[in-house]
């Protein structure tokens, strides 16, 4: 095949095109630029960000192999073929060439071979509810690394973050310790947020009535770094939205432990202990609020506001399921309406059920409540593992994606309702 | 922090939720609304003084004519893209100074309000008007035809389409507009978490709206299919109106997703259904996946005709047949079907399975290769060309440059794991700015100033036509590179306020790239005023640019039929083709010609609808329900005017054809 490059190239000696030359200086003076400032995104605090931030980099310079060439030759072109250059060929009725149609398909489609595949692999890797496989390039993950479980709650307009296994809660405040895997376990209590510290991990939405998971490390102290991390919700979520910022805070293993007890036994930032009652003040809309601690936190919580029955006399999704699934309450289903009631008084939390005059009422009403156990089911352990022996994804021996990426055994056994898990 | 919440729930029954508390309690609001209704008391004065009403009435309101349509698509585009663009250069001053402890100058309620119309505007009542304004105004001339297919329901189409519009500017200062993001994701759409009309008048503009798309889009594809000219098989359609078919076919398909999507959330916010909500078993996620199913064709909807506009120039300007005629119409087809299986894009991030992600990325990534084919086929129509630069082809050349960056950054977006730490940032906006402004303003200023000679009979004015330019690209650069980098430092959109000091000084180069594009859209409309001004020295012949396509083959301005005898077709540049055959236009020989008659259902109806949304949006229900069957029974009503055309008398045709004719040639002829 001839090169149609060499054709249209001008014979005499020609100036170079000033435009890529300006574009050289552009390109240069945006590096230096970009190195300037804090591009978190391709130089982040975590593995995960990293590998993400990494892909960022690869995607873009494959890309560049044929955006670079297309806008050269478009200037080139441009200003070569321009009317008054009377010496650059002129073949008005040229309007096609098979070689040069499969060049233009096939090129574009080679790059997109080369990223697809990229894509499928990385994809898969850093799904953030895969557990991770390594604390960074260098170390893997061995059986001692017990990842730190925290439940992250977007309220209306702050983080709260619960430490189940601590037993103590922060409100935009996160404090982790590094080199250490954290599994989040992500929610909301009103409506959709996006939960992402760019340092750590990319985000994932944090959405009412359902939960997300995160799975990430951070490989450099705060105090390495000399600043706290940001955190923020990445998901417009109304008034209060510009200020839901978090700090976080990556410290050393033992400096995390001090931390916690010093949550434990009370400081400054203390606010006492999160109940049912804390915990509904809490959730009331509020705007750039404080950090603030809790010493300690009512067992359940958690899985109560995923369930939706945190308030009393609210009946938890999970059980209106269940009865569901059995055939459901028939007529007295009706009298169930306000006890599965959430978000129909707006931001303002639910009103009690007004007491029913008629006698048949009051009692079909008191038999739904008996039915209310206000205990919210599991949710489904949607955790996919990391691969122990990643030789499949090179090519070598590649097994269907399905039997790669979950592992369908470790799902437990607890039926939980589908609409608490969020993956379609 | 307390949170104070203004009480808006009062109702009466003769005037719904309207009450006193509907005057927004923002200053700006307050002079803003000093200053449309000075302006539009003027111009009402105006035009009662001069005596046009009469004139706008009969000649254009109510005409069926597809030109006078396209135009007035055009105006109403125009307008509401400033009345867009002043929401941006809002929010570009509010992020330039909201530092330091600064709350900038707009409040929640105002800042929140402004992103969302600005999004809502610019795409439904700008960039849609603009699209549909070219279709209408050059597919019939394009294949020949004397109208649309439909003549009357073209003129519907545009009230309705002005009807939303002017719900959206009512909003302004009736009330408040969403505070929700352009698409209104539940359950912040929801009536628990937005009880007061903003999410209303959102609903209702894009329903009502929505209408006359969908009906533009089934009368340009009949014209399409059905109104060809002989000769003009499918395959020597001109690519601009190949662009407006498929652009079509994805309206009719992709709109009534809309439609549906809609009137659930209406469901959810007027009668308490649990479509979407928290609670009994409603799911947001639903919402996210059907918008998204109609928001990502309309993407394409917005792009497909603008590459067919880029084609028709480049090839003009060249001098040269399009490279590759063939392999661009099936890149169109092949985008055309892609773009209904590529919608998880939008929302990598809501936890869908890696597999799910995986599939959806690579599937947008596919989308790449034909608009890449499309570009090369422009970059080899250029080759062995003698390139003109006049305005449209610099538009061109500027949108190749800067619509390949912008493809660049898709692709990235493309990746899931790249998505999720770029994901809602501004890295995303300046992005999807970057292959709007790039791909589809820049096809509008190109569009404008290739067939405004067409419309008008004299060319738009050079040199204001190059300070816009110049300051439209150069803006562009200095408004939107910033935000990449602000997106690789993790800055999230929508945000009002901004903690870190070290980000300023890219919000301060976007707002300076802000206004040197606001100075570019000054140019532009001065070029327009200076241009109608010394329109004798501007005149041009029929053919100002030796184009190709057919629509230049009959007189500019055209007459009100189009063309006196329908043209044969032979080759795929039929104006080229004809000109090179030294086909002459016949001098006698004239017949009556068949055309639609003007009607004001369109208007009467639209403005019926008006109401109707208004009353719909704040709960006049008695209201709603006359103009509803107003609606209903004018539309009927209409069915028996049997007084819907005419025929041109062989004479007046000739009489036109002749004093046409007496103009100087086209130059190519």
């Amino acid at each position: 095949m001839r090169s149609p490059e060499s054709q249209q190239m001008p014979r005499r000696p020609a100036a170079p095109p000033r435009a890529p030359v300006t574009r050289i200086a552009a390109a240069v003076a945006l590096t230096s630029a970009l190195s300037a400032c804090n591009t978190v995104v391709l130089k982040p605090a975590g593995d995960v960000a990293q590998q993400q931030g990494d892909m960022v980099v690869i995607a873009t310079v494959l890309m560049l192999l044929i955006i670079v060439p297309v806008i050269a030759a478009t200037l080139f072109f441009a200003w070569h073929y321009r009317a008054s250059n009377k010496q650059a060929k002129y073949e008005p009725d040229w309007d096609h060439s098979t070689q040069l149609e499969l060049l233009i398909w096939a090129a574009p489609l080679l790059i997109i071979i080369c990223l697809g595949a990229l894509t499928w692999v990385g994809t898969h890797l850093l799904d953030p509810y895969r557990t991770i496989g390594r604390i960074d390039a260098k170390t893997p993950i061995t059986a001692a690394d017990k990842p730190l479980e925290v439940e992250a709650i977007a309220l209306d307009w702050k983080w709260l973050f619960i430490y189940p296994e601590q037993g103590i809660a922060t409100v935009n405040e996160l404090v982790v310790p590094e080199n250490r895997p954290l599994h989040f376990r992500i929610t909301a209590s009103s409506v959709m947020n996006s939960f992402y510290i760019p340092e750590l991990a990319g985000q994932i939405y944090a959405m009412p009535g359902m939960e997300t998971r995160l799975n990430a490390v951070f490989n450099k102290t705060s105090a390495e770094t000399g600043h706290d991390f940001d955190g923020f919700s990445a998901n417009y979520s109304g008034a209060g939205f510009s200020g839901m910022h978090f700090a976080v805070r990556s410290v050393k293993a033992d400096e995390f432990s001090g931390w916690v007890s010093g949550v434990k036994a009370g400081g400054a930032k203390s606010a006492g202990a999160l109940d049912t009652k804390t915990y509904l003040a809490l959730e009331k809309p509020s705007e750039n609020v404080a950090a603030m601690q809790y010493a300690s936190v009512e067992p359940k919580l958690y899985s109560r506001i995923v369930d939706m029955c945190v308030e009393p006399g609210k009946m938890c999704m999970s059980e209106m399921m269940a009865i569901d699934a059995r055939g459901g309450l028939g007529k007295a289903g009706i009298r169930n309406v306000q006890m599965l009631t959430y978000d129909k008084h707006g931001r303002e939390a639910a009103k009690e059920g007004t007491e029913n005059p008629d006698q048949a009422v009051r009692k079909e009403l008191a038999w739904v409540r008996a039915l209310c156990k206000q205990d919210p089911g599991a949710v489904r352990d949607s955790t996919v593992h990391a691969p122990a022996d990643k030789s499949s994804l090179t090519g070598f021996g590649l097994k269907a994606p399905q039997s790669l990426s979950r592992a369908e055994d470790d799902i437990q056994s607890t039926p939980a309702h589908p609409s608490k898990i969020s993956r379609n | 922090m307390a949170i104070e919440a203004v009480d808006h729930s009062h109702w009466s029954p003769l005037l719904g939720r309207l009450w006193w508390d509907a005057i927004p309690p923002d200053p700006i609001v307050w002079v803003t609304f000093a200053a449309v209704m000075m302006g539009g008391l003027a111009l009402v004065a105006g035009l009662t003084y001069f005596k046009v009403w009469g004139y706008l009435w009969k000649e254009w309101f109510t005409s069926v004519d597809h030109k006078k349509i396209g135009i007035m698509y055009m105006i109403l585009g125009i307008v509401m893209f400033v009345r867009g663009f002043a929401d941006a250069i809002m929010m570009r001053l509010q992020q330039a100074i909201a530092f330091n402890g600064s709350e900038g100058y707009l409040p929640a309620h105002h800042f929140d309000q402004v992103f969302t119309a600005h999004g809502v505007i610019m795409i439904f009542f700008a960039a849609m008007p603009f699209v549909t304004g070219f279709m209408n105004y050059v597919v019939p001339l394009q294949i020949g035809a004397r109208d649309v297919s439909f003549p009357f329901l073209n003129n519907f189409s545009f009230w309705m389409t002005t009807s939303g519009a002017v719900l959206i500017m009512a909003s302004l200062f009736i009330g408040e507009f969403g505070q929700t993001g352009w698409l209104a994701y539940p359950p912040l759409s929801g009536i628990a978490y937005s009880p007061y009309v903003g999410v209303d008048y959102w609903i209702w503009s894009l329903q009502i709206a929505g209408v006359g798309t969908l009906l533009s889009g089934v009368n340009l594809i009949c014209t399409i299919v059905k109104m060809r000219a002989p000769g003009m098989n499918m395959m020597k359609m001109p690519i601009f109106t190949w662009t407006a078919l498929c652009t079509n076919i994805l309206i009719v398909a992709a709109f009534p997703v809309l439609t549906a999507v809609l009137c659930m959330l209406s469901l959810d916010r007027y009668l308490g259904f649990d479509f979407f909500t928290n609670d009994f078993g409603g799911s947001a996620m639903m919402y996210v996946n059907l918008i998204w199913i109609w928001g990502h064709p309309e993407v394409y909807i917005l792009i497909l005709p603008c590459f067919g506009i880029y084609s028709e120039i480049t090839s003009t300007f060249c001098g040269k047949r399009l490279f590759g005629y063939t392999s661009m119409v099936y890149a169109t087809m092949v985008i055309t079907i892609l773009s209904y299986i590529v919608w998880l894009h939008h929302f990598f991030t809501m936890g869908s399975g890696a597999s799910v992600n995986s599939f959806f990325g690579i599937t947008t990534m596919v989308i790449s290769i034909p608009t890449g084919a499309k570009l090369f086929n422009w970059l080899f129509t250029m080759y062995r060309a003698r390139i003109r630069f006049e305005l449209p082809m610099m538009w061109t050349v500027a949108f190749m440059v800067t619509f390949t960056i912008g493809g660049m950054t898709g692709v990235l977006l493309a990746v899931p794991p790249a998505d999720f730490v770029l994901h809602n940032s501004l890295f995303l906006i300046a992005h999807f700015h970057n292959v709007i402004i790039g791909g589809v303003v820049f096809a509008v200023f190109a569009g404008i100033n290739f067939w405004w000679p067409k419309a008008f009979g004299f060319k738009l004015h050079r040199g204001f036509g190059l300070v816009s330019f110049w300051c439209w690209v150069v803006g562009f650069y200095f408004a939107f590179m910033p935000l990449y980098v602000l997106g690789l430092m993790g800055v999230t959109r929508r945000t009002r306020v901004f903690h870190d000091p070290s980000l300023q000084i890219w919000f301060v180069i976007a707002a300076i790239g802000a206004a040197i594009i606001a100075v570019g859209i000054a140019a532009f409309i001065a070029q327009i005023a200076f241009s109608i001004w010394k329109r004798k020295e501007l005149a041009c012949g029929g053919d100002p640019w030796d184009a190709r396509s057919l629509e230049w083959s009959t007189t500019s301005p055209p007459p009100h039929y189009n063309f006196a005898f329908t043209p044969v077709v032979h080759d795929i540049d039929a104006w080229t083709d004809m000109k090179r055959c030294e086909v002459e236009a016949p001098k006698s020989g004239f017949l009556p010609i068949h055309m639609p008659k003007n009607t004001g259902a369109g208007i009467i109806l639209g403005g019926i609808a008006t109401v109707f949304g208004f009353a719909m949006i704040w709960h006049i229900w008695w209201l709603s329900a006359i103009t509803f069957l107003g609606m209903i029974g004018y539309a009927i009503f209409h069915t028996f005017n049997y007084d819907r055309d005419y025929h041109i008398p062989a004479d007046e045709v000739a009489a036109t054809e002749a004093a046409a004719h007496g103009q100087p040639l086209p130059a190519g002829a």
